[in-house]
């Protein structure tokens, strides 16, 4: 037990949950101070986070968990990004009246979930991660009841990744069956030959992830859950599991399955080069923006996906720094997108930003700078994404993929361009309300702000990925 | 010599921008901000004519060199420039100002945000110029696609949607491969740095592939035929203003990157598909000098004659000879005032009549005395006559082709003949001949602001028309450097293979 100040972000935030539940329960109308307090304590846990992160790689509980750099910047980059998530959503959960004590909680449990993915070293702790943080998701997704599409959402999204967790378990047994170990490292020493059970464990695994990151061919609940979800979960939905789940695939491609490259390289590429083309194709005929963005992300997972085909620690740093900036591009654009509110009513369709420079000119600027930078047009923070993941993959001389992905921005940014074209060059609409809570207007500025002057220090997160190695 | 003022002239339009985008004009017309754009431009303007009067001119070396660490370790944030480089810093930084004096005539809404874009976009231009690696030449040449598209697309006439549209794909599917390619050479190589990268050389037998990777992001942007077809419909649905920039700088930014990076970095591939870029450079000529003869647009006239001129400029760089080099440039810089002053002087009737279509005017003469005479010269400018910088262009660009090939030669003097023909019979249809239209008759002609910029235009073109030595005294060094050393790698490689 002297190992324990290790797991101290984990310890804290699972009380926190139990004492917010406890508060919920004895207290009426407690909903905004669960939420503030949340809020806090993930601030507290990011500082956890941080203050451990200077420490060198451990190995805890029969090493079946561990903390390296990886585990540690995937941790801050993910309770930070939950900060912004919760600090955008608070007004818009009061205002379509889901400001329930259940929301913050269920928020809190599935960061927790993620946080013991991105550290498990085990099969077993592994799942039990991706498990609680699903759970938590099936009821977020589905969290405005009354909404038929909020309900449909949350029911497809149980019964698919409900499949896909039985596929991914279905794996983990057959790769514990022919590896005779359920520890990474144990598994890695003990696959050194080829054996078609666990090459069969490695695929199902593969395919049970591209679902939790909504890489094509395994993306069909995307669109319906990102529309269906109340926006502040589509938020959440398209940035912290893709962090999750990323994070999970590097450790699994480079941990255990480190020696079975030429398995699933190809399957790699084929996923990446599916996602990118298809995620640029189908998003441009879609009319409502957060179905858009489910497009659009998945092509992104695309690229972030390039990286790791690489089987470099430039690709896998260079996955990282994108999906990094990624996150950025997402908080932006969904903080654009909670600004779109008249007389209590939150607008998504791309026909409503029709004419929006005129009257809230600094919003339009904002969503210009993000819809160019997801476009990857330099010189904003997605082109250094993009570039930083080609550098990657044209070292291994993978060209087809490279140009196949850059062929496929051209194709992505036909569809950034339009929404461009309704917020600049089409007639004006109605004007939308101006104020807005402070920490959505914070959120917006730093994350534009980011966008647009990376370009001036672009070496600060590429040093801090530096560390990361797997190879 | 420690003060960054290449950096400055980059950042100064973009500082400029910052200030209004900050300022609140009381005013609806936005005049100050439109002062304060001015000022910056005409500042930059006279800071880059400094650069021109310290700049060495016999050094072949890169001069005012700026290099800074940015991505980590290994791409630097480098700038210089050299004797071709610094006259397309100064066109730009010319051509930017009378684009701010033009905009009252022709931009009637969102005044603010159109200089914004415009300074910006000269941030750009001049980066382009001005980059001596080629991440940094990427960047910059991308970046300009944003400010460009938003001037199309907002300030721009009817289907401006659909220019800005092709405008912006166009370009970036050509340029995408571009990236592929400079990725490719800092794997190969080891570095992005241009005059790293002259020093070392590429293996040979890279060269074709990353010079057709070059090529197709340069002859987009050119443009050349088959690729040409954006530049008709982003010039005709363009403001003045946008098309001036377009013709001016935004088309010269290939011209240059085929001298620096294809004939630098790339010599036995640019001597192998030479061919192919003759061919190519003769369709433009010949064909689209037809087509502009077609035109019934004023426009998209000057539109086709641009893809003709760009075809001579293009010509002449692959002749790899002294004279057809200097020429090259001569000539992207004399298209870059003379298309300017066309495009401005489109404007000037536009504005008065709001028709482009050129049978809709006639006569002109005798009611807008001054507008003929300066249109004239433009005119005179645009077919090569001797005594503008047309001439001189397009004359060493054919005496460099007839010493490398007397059929090509022959064949692209056919299109000064078109040239002519097309660019006289435009002045005779809109100037001379009977006044039909009555309308017409109300046309004033030229206001003072208008005076101000068509002269400024009139005067460097007759200037270095008669005497061209200092243009030529500048880029002469540099020229033949950059031939030396083609040369150079070309027998380097010839050897080896023997």
């Amino acid at each position: 037990m002297e190992n324990i100040q290790y797991i101290l972000p984990e310890i804290f935030i699972s009380i926190s949950i139990m004492l917010f539940l406890l508060i919920g329960v004895f207290k009426k109308n407690s909903a905004n101070l669960i939420y503030n307090l949340s809020n806090i304590s993930l601030v507290v846990l990011l500082a956890l986070i941080i203050n451990l992160s200077s420490l060198d790689t451990i190995y805890l509980f029969n090493n079946s968990y561990l903390i390296d750099n990886l585990s540690n910047y995937m941790k801050i980059i993910l309770v930070g990004s939950g900060i912004f998530v919760m600090l955008t959503g608070s007004k818009y959960i009061q205002v379509i009246n889901l400001n329930k004590i259940e929301y913050p909680i269920l928020i809190l449990s599935s960061i927790l979930g993620m946080m013991i993915m991105i550290s498990s070293n085990d099969l077993i702790v592994f799942y039990m991660g991706l498990e609680l943080q699903s759970l938590a998701l099936y009821v977020l997704a589905s969290f405005n009841r009354d909404n038929l599409l909020s309900t449909e959402s949350g029911l497809k999204y149980f019964v698919l990744s409900a499949l896909s967790s039985g596929l991914l378990l279905y794996g983990c047994s057959l790769t514990y069956g022919f590896s005779e170990s359920t520890n990474f490292d144990q598994i890695l020493i003990n696959s050194t030959e080829f054996n078609y059970g666990t090459t069969f464990g490695i695929v199902f695994i593969l395919v049970g992830l591209a679902f939790k990151i909504s890489a094509v061919p395994f993306h069909m609940w995307a669109p319906d859950v990102y529309q269906g979800s109340p926006t502040s979960v589509t938020l959440f939905f398209a940035i912290l599991p893709k962090i999750a789940a990323l994070s999970v695939f590097i450790k699994f491609l480079y941990t255990p399955f480190a020696n079975m490259i030429d398995q699933w390289q190809t399957i790699i590429v084929f996923i990446s080069i599916a996602s990118m083309i298809f995620g640029a194709v189908a998003a441009i005929g879609q009319k409502n923006l957060k179905r858009l963005i489910a497009y659009s992300s998945i092509s992104h997972m695309g690229y972030a996906l390039a990286g790791l085909a690489t089987v470099s620690n430039q690709g896998i740093q260079s996955s990282i720094t994108y999906i990094s900036i990624y996150l950025v591009m997402n908080l932006a654009f969904f903080s654009c997108l909670f600004m779109l509110k008249r007389k209590d009513k939150y607008y998504e369709n791309i026909d409503d930003l029709s004419g929006l420079s005129k009257k809230h000119p600094i919003l339009s600027f904002s969503l210009l700078i993000v819809l160019f930078s997801l476009a990857g047009i330099p010189p904003l923070a997605g082109f250094f994404a993009k570039f930083y993941v080609f550098l990657a993959v044209i070292e291994q001389s993978m060209y087809f993929l490279a140009i196949v992905g850059l062929l496929a921005t051209v194709v992505a940014a036909f569809y950034y361009l339009r929404i461009i074209k309704i917020i600049y060059f089409d007639p004006e609409k109605e004007k939308y309300e101006t104020s807005h809570n402070l920490g959505l207007k914070i959120t917006l500025t730093i994350s534009t702000i980011f966008i647009l002057a990376y370009f001036i220090y672009p070496s600060g997160i590429t040093e801090i990925v530096s560390k990361i190695t797997m190879i | 010599m420690n003060f960054p003022i290449l950096s400055s002239l980059i950042l100064l339009p973009t500082i400029g921008a910052l200030f209004i985008l900050f300022t609140k004009s009381t005013s609806e017309k936005y005049q100050s901000s439109k002062y304060v754009a001015l000022f910056i431009s005409l500042a930059n303007f006279l800071l880059s004519l400094y650069l021109w009067y310290v700049f060495d001119k016999n050094s072949v070396d890169f001069q005012f060199v700026e290099n800074r660490e940015w991505l980590s370790g290994f791409i630097n944030y480098k700038v210089g420039i050299d004797g071709i480089s610094i006259l397309f810093v100064i066109l730009t930084t010319f051509i930017t100002p009378i684009c701010i004096i033009s905009v009252n005539a022709t931009i009637k809404n969102r005044l603010k945000d159109f200089l914004i874009a415009i300074l910006i976009m000269e941030t750009f231009m001049i980066g382009v110029f001005c980059s001596l690696d080629l991440v940094v030449f990427y960047l910059f040449f991308e970046a300009g696609l944003i400010p460009m598209f938003l001037i199309i697309g907002i300030w721009g006439g009817e289907r401006r949607v659909y220019s800005a549209f092709k405008f912006f794909l166009y370009t970036l599917l050509g340029s995408v491969l571009m990236l592929v390619a400079i990725i490719s050479i800092y794997w190969i190589t080891g570095t992005t740095d241009v005059e790293k990268l002259y020093e070392l050389g590429i293996k040979a037998e890279y060269q074709n592939l990353l010079w057709l990777a070059f090529f197709s992001s340069f002859a987009v942007k050119t443009p050349m035929w088959p690729v040409h077809t954006w530049l008709p419909d982003a010039h005709v649905e363009a403001p003045t203003v946008g098309s001036v920039l377009l013709a001016a700088i935004l088309l010269k930014m290939a011209g240059y990157g085929f001298i620096r990076f294809s004939l630098g970095l790339f010599p036995i591939a640019s001597e192998n598909f030479t061919m192919l870029v003759y061919v190519l450079s003769l369709i433009a000529i010949i064909y689209t000098s037809l087509v502009a003869l077609m035109q019934e647009d004023m426009k998209k006239l000057i539109a086709y004659s641009s893809v003709a001129h760009m075809g001579f400029v293009t010509l002449g760089i692959f002749t790899m000879t002294q004279q057809g080099i200097e020429g090259s440039i001569f000539q992207m810089i004399s298209h870059g005032l003379v298309s300017a002053a066309l495009f401005l002087s489109v404007g000037v009737v536009y504005e008065r009549h709001h028709t482009r279509l050129i049978n809709k005017y006639g006569g002109l003469v005798s009611i807008m005395p001054r507008y003929a005479i300066v249109f004239m010269v433009f005119t005179l400018g645009a077919l090569g006559l001797p005594g503008t910088t047309g001439f001189i262009g397009e004359f060493l660009i054919l005496m460099g082709a007839f010493e490398k090939n007397i059929l090509v030669a022959m064949i692209a003097s056919l299109g000064v003949i078109l040239g002519a023909a097309y660019m006289l019979w435009l002045f005779k249809r809109v100037v001379f001949g009977e006044m039909n239209n009555q309308d017409l008759k109300s046309m004033k002609d030229l206001k003072t602001f208008e005076i101000i910029t068509l002269s400024a235009l009139v005067i460097p073109i007759l200037f270095f028309g008669f005497y061209p030595e200092p243009l030529m005294n500048s880029i002469e060094s540099s020229v033949e450097n950059t031939l030396n050393m083609y040369n150079f790698d070309l027998i380097n490689n010839l050897a080896s293979k023997d």
